[in-house]
């Protein structure tokens, strides 16, 4: 190619014509001429960023697809439900707090079941659970023995009542992320509509970034939906597969009555990755999860 | 031997300046007794310049336009007095607590540790001036001597030893008395008499003659003015209680003032505690509450309520900054609701953490920031919604509670069985609809063939698969008996399948969709 690549104005003040074989070369001498940009480093000689350091999901059908979730960036993990979101999120956690890393998750639907993480043996100690909700002395938990005092009136469920537990769990996002210490950070929006979810500006996403950035501590978004954009470095989607009921459906030996739900079948897509240079090509993986029941 | 002798001059006005330090360059004058017969009990070196007079009742006093009244606080003043003793501590075990405006110490051998006399004399005023108190410290090789030199001298003071007498003489006669009394003033007449003026005038009068006219007292006043008494200090042991006090003279209805004064009560309760190598886990704030604007005209003669909010840390700190933004967060959370007319601030000392630090160690907050920020997360999604989770030893739903958080130091041993999977790892997870949706189920052959939930559009429609019913039950024994069906169901939905756990509560006879599978 022998067309004219870059036409630059010198410092004498005379144009002049570089040739693509030798433009680069006599570009950069040029340039290095001029006071003003000899402190200038050429973008060929930036440094690469360094590759963040990875930790373990706690599965290893999904580290040996991604590699390992990223320290210092934003994960998101999305997918309808029984797309088995939530087991990963469970084991994720279970597995940062065998590391003794503290965790905070941040419940924005309050669907923490503690039950089910004791059974993914999540230490409870290093957890922190935050949980969001528009009427807190309402909804507040019970102290003793569980007895439900909650309000039979159900909740209003359209996109614009989850505003104020998306307010919280962003204002309480953000006072984690500047205390640091954290290892893991998980916001649970796996049941916020996406048009809920969508609400949220992309500048707070972007705040996330930074601030996560440079830090030992995994943020981790759960949704229904993407809806971190490109803010997130590691992109999943999540897909339950009817093969987790097809099996016993299609047990004809086993009695109606004795039929038991043993697990999930999942599909792990890797949509983007950003832990390499090169974008990750779309990339799939099966997993199976297990009930606490079937030991 | 070497003693120190520490001096609050106006003791009942630095009670008082110790809190409201503005007040410093202002003329002061402390009132006591029951209005209107209140008089004048302690004043500053301005009032004095001004011309004010102990003794003088409030109507005299407010004479002069500029003079700030303030009534006498014993509480204010016990708490000066214990850091007094806190400061002195600091420097020596050994300790006399003379009186309430006088602590004498023993400094000997101390060299080593706090430098020579005149240095550690000057730490100790510099130690008792960031406890909030201008005192006078005088170093002597008696404690009278330098009790009495501390009183005469304002600053620090530092008599070698052998010179007392030359470097005492020089005072008036006001110095060998600790208080205002009969005897005293007797005495000071007497003197005044014989044209006596100073203590060198006292000292030098024959030791025999006035044993005949003054008695043994006066034997014992004259060597005092020598400086030549002899005795051992009586040490004693403070308690470790770390109180401060404000009464108020307006009543106080806003949280912003009150964080005011609650910081510069923070900020001597952590210098008294420093001062003694400790930090607090435990903070306690006892509020005295009017019942409204006519009790403070007395017209209402109820009594007061209190209102007492205790602040427990995980580990033992010592930040005033962080103490005061809890209390903020904790009293914006749980106002008082009535007029403030005292404050108590107190802490239950505890020892210092000490942590050591390990390269390899995994992330961990610092507490203090962790603390701030739970308190600040309390403040947002309500008390009690934040914490780690303790199960509860049920098989009821929701048998859990929260409790507060703190993580465990991690252990450098135990950071090397890092990594691995668990083979147990990938759990089904349930997560719980709060509050629960109540369903309308269609059964067939006893079991759940049809549902419909309104407030949940996605769970409605045929039952594709069903397991269960798996019952429990259990607290039949106590007054909150439950009882339940379990059923684990499959609907098709418009982008799959989805599990749910439905559940059928046979003590009220009604469905409900506990959760989905995910």
């Amino acid at each position: 190619m022998s067309s004219l690549l870059v036409c630059a104005q010198p410092a004498t003040g005379r144009p002049e014509a570089f040739l693509a074989r030798e433009g680069p070369a006599l570009l950069l001498k040029h340039l290095s001429a001029v006071p003003r940009l000899s402190r200038v480093t050429p973008a060929s000689r930036l440094e690469v960023r360094p590759a963040p350091e990875t930790v373990s999901s706690g599965i290893a059908e999904i580290d040996t697809l991604t590699g390992g979730l990223p320290r210092g960036c934003l994960t998101e993990i999305y997918g309808t439900a029984s797309s088995g979101r939530t087991s990963l999120l469970l084991s994720t956690i279970a597995a940062a707090t065998r590391r003794e890393e503290a965790c905070a998750l941040v419940d924005v639907s309050d669907a923490f079941d503690p039950q089910s993480a004791a059974a993914a043996k999540v230490d409870f100690k290093s957890l922190l659970w935050v949980r969001c909700g528009p009427d807190s002395k309402k909804n507040s938990p019970p102290r003793h023995g569980g007895t439900e005092k909650y309000s039979s009136s159900q909740p209003d469920r359209s996109p614009r009542a989850w505003e104020p537990c998306l307010e919280q769990a962003l204002k309480t996002t953000d006072l984690l992320l500047q205390s640091g210490g954290f290892g893991l950070i998980a916001i649970d929006l796996g049941d916020i509509p996406p048009s809920a979810a969508r609400r949220i500006p992309l500048t707070s996403w972007f705040r996330f970034r930074r601030a996560v950035e440079n830090t030992p501590t995994v943020l981790l978004v759960l949704g229904h939906a993407p809806c971190a954009r490109t803010c997130a470095s590691l992109l999943l989607r999540l897909e339950g597969q009817l093969s987790a009921i097809r099996p016993q459906l299609s047990a004809r030996k086993i009695p109606e009555h004795a039929q038991l739900l043993q697990g999930l079948s999942l599909q792990v897509e890797l949509v983007r990755s950003r832990l390499e240079r090169k974008p990750a090509q779309s990339d799939h993986t099966v997993l199976q999860t297990r009930t606490a029941w079937t030991g | 031997m070497s003693f120190a002798a520490i001096f609050v001059p106006n003791f009942p006005v630095e009670a008082v300046l110790r809190l409201e330090p503005e007040l410093r360059s202002r003329t002061v004058a402390v009132l006591e007794g029951k209005p209107p017969l209140q008089k004048v009990v302690g004043l500053n070196e301005n009032s004095r310049c001004a011309g004010l007079e102990i003794g003088m009742t409030r109507l005299q006093a407010e004479a002069w336009t500029d003079v700030v009244l303030r009534c006498r606080s014993a509480l204010q003043e016990s708490a000066v007095h214990a850091a007094l003793l806190d400061c002195a501590q600091s420097f020596s075990p050994r300790v006399e607590d003379t009186a309430c405006d006088t602590v004498v110490l023993d400094i000997s051998g101390m060299e080593s540790l706090f430098g020579p006399p005149a240095k550690l004399a000057r730490d100790l005023a510099r130690r008792a001036s960031d406890l909030g108190v201008e005192a006078n410290v005088a170093v002597a090789s008696n404690p009278d001597a330098a009790t009495v030199t501390a009183r005469g001298y304002s600053g620090v003071t530092v008599i070698p030893p052998g010179q007392e007498h030359e470097r005492l003489g020089n005072l008036s006669l006001e110095v060998l008395f600790a208080n205002q009394n009969e005897e005293r003033n007797q005495f000071l007449d007497t003197l005044e008499r014989w044209g006596i003026r100073n203590l060198r005038a006292f000292a030098a009068l024959p030791e025999m003659a006035i044993s005949e006219r003054l008695g043994e007292r006066g034997v014992y006043l004259q060597k005092l003015a020598r400086g030549a008494t002899s005795r051992t200090i009586v040490p004693v042991d403070p308690p470790l209680v770390f109180e401060e006090v404000v009464e108020l003279e307006y009543p106080l209805v806003l949280l912003e003032p009150l964080a005011f004064l609650l910081n510069r009560l923070l900020e001597q309760i952590c210098t008294r505690l420093s001062a003694r190598a400790l930090a607090t886990q435990e903070l306690r704030l006892k509020l005295e509450l009017g019942r409204g604007a006519l009790d403070w005209t007395g017209e209402d003669a109820r009594p007061s309520t209190f209102f007492t909010r205790t602040l427990r840390l995980p580990v033992p700190m010592l930040d005033a900054k962080v103490f005061l933004k809890l209390l903020q967060l904790d009293l914006q959370a749980n106002p008082p609701g009535a007029p403030i007319k005292k404050i108590w601030l107190s802490a239950e000392p505890a020892k210092a953490r000490t942590v050591q630090g390990g390269l390899f160690l995994p992330p961990s907050p610092e507490p203090e920031k962790l603390e701030l920020t739970l308190a600040r997360i309390s403040g947002i999604v309500g008390e009690g919604k934040v914490g780690s989770v303790e199960l509860l030893d049920t098989h009821r739903a929701e048998g859990f509670r929260i409790q507060h958080f703190t993580p465990a130091a991690p252990e450098s041993k135990k950071s090397k069985t890092y990594g691995g999977f668990d083979k147990n790892a990938a759990v089904t997870a349930l997560r719980i609809f709060r509050p629960r949706l109540s369903a309308t189920v269609t059964l067939r052959d006893g079991k759940p063939a049809l549902i419909s939930c309104p407030k949940k559009k996605e769970v409605q429609g045929e039952v594709i698969w069903q397991a269960g019913p798996w019952r429990s039950s259990g607290d039949w024994w106590q007054q909150t008996p439950w009882a339940r069906d379990e059923w684990d169901i499959a609907l098709q939905t418009a982008s799959g399948v989805a599990l749910y756990r439905l559940v059928r509560d046979l003590l009220a006879g009604r469905w409900f969709v506990e959760g989905t599978y995910d």
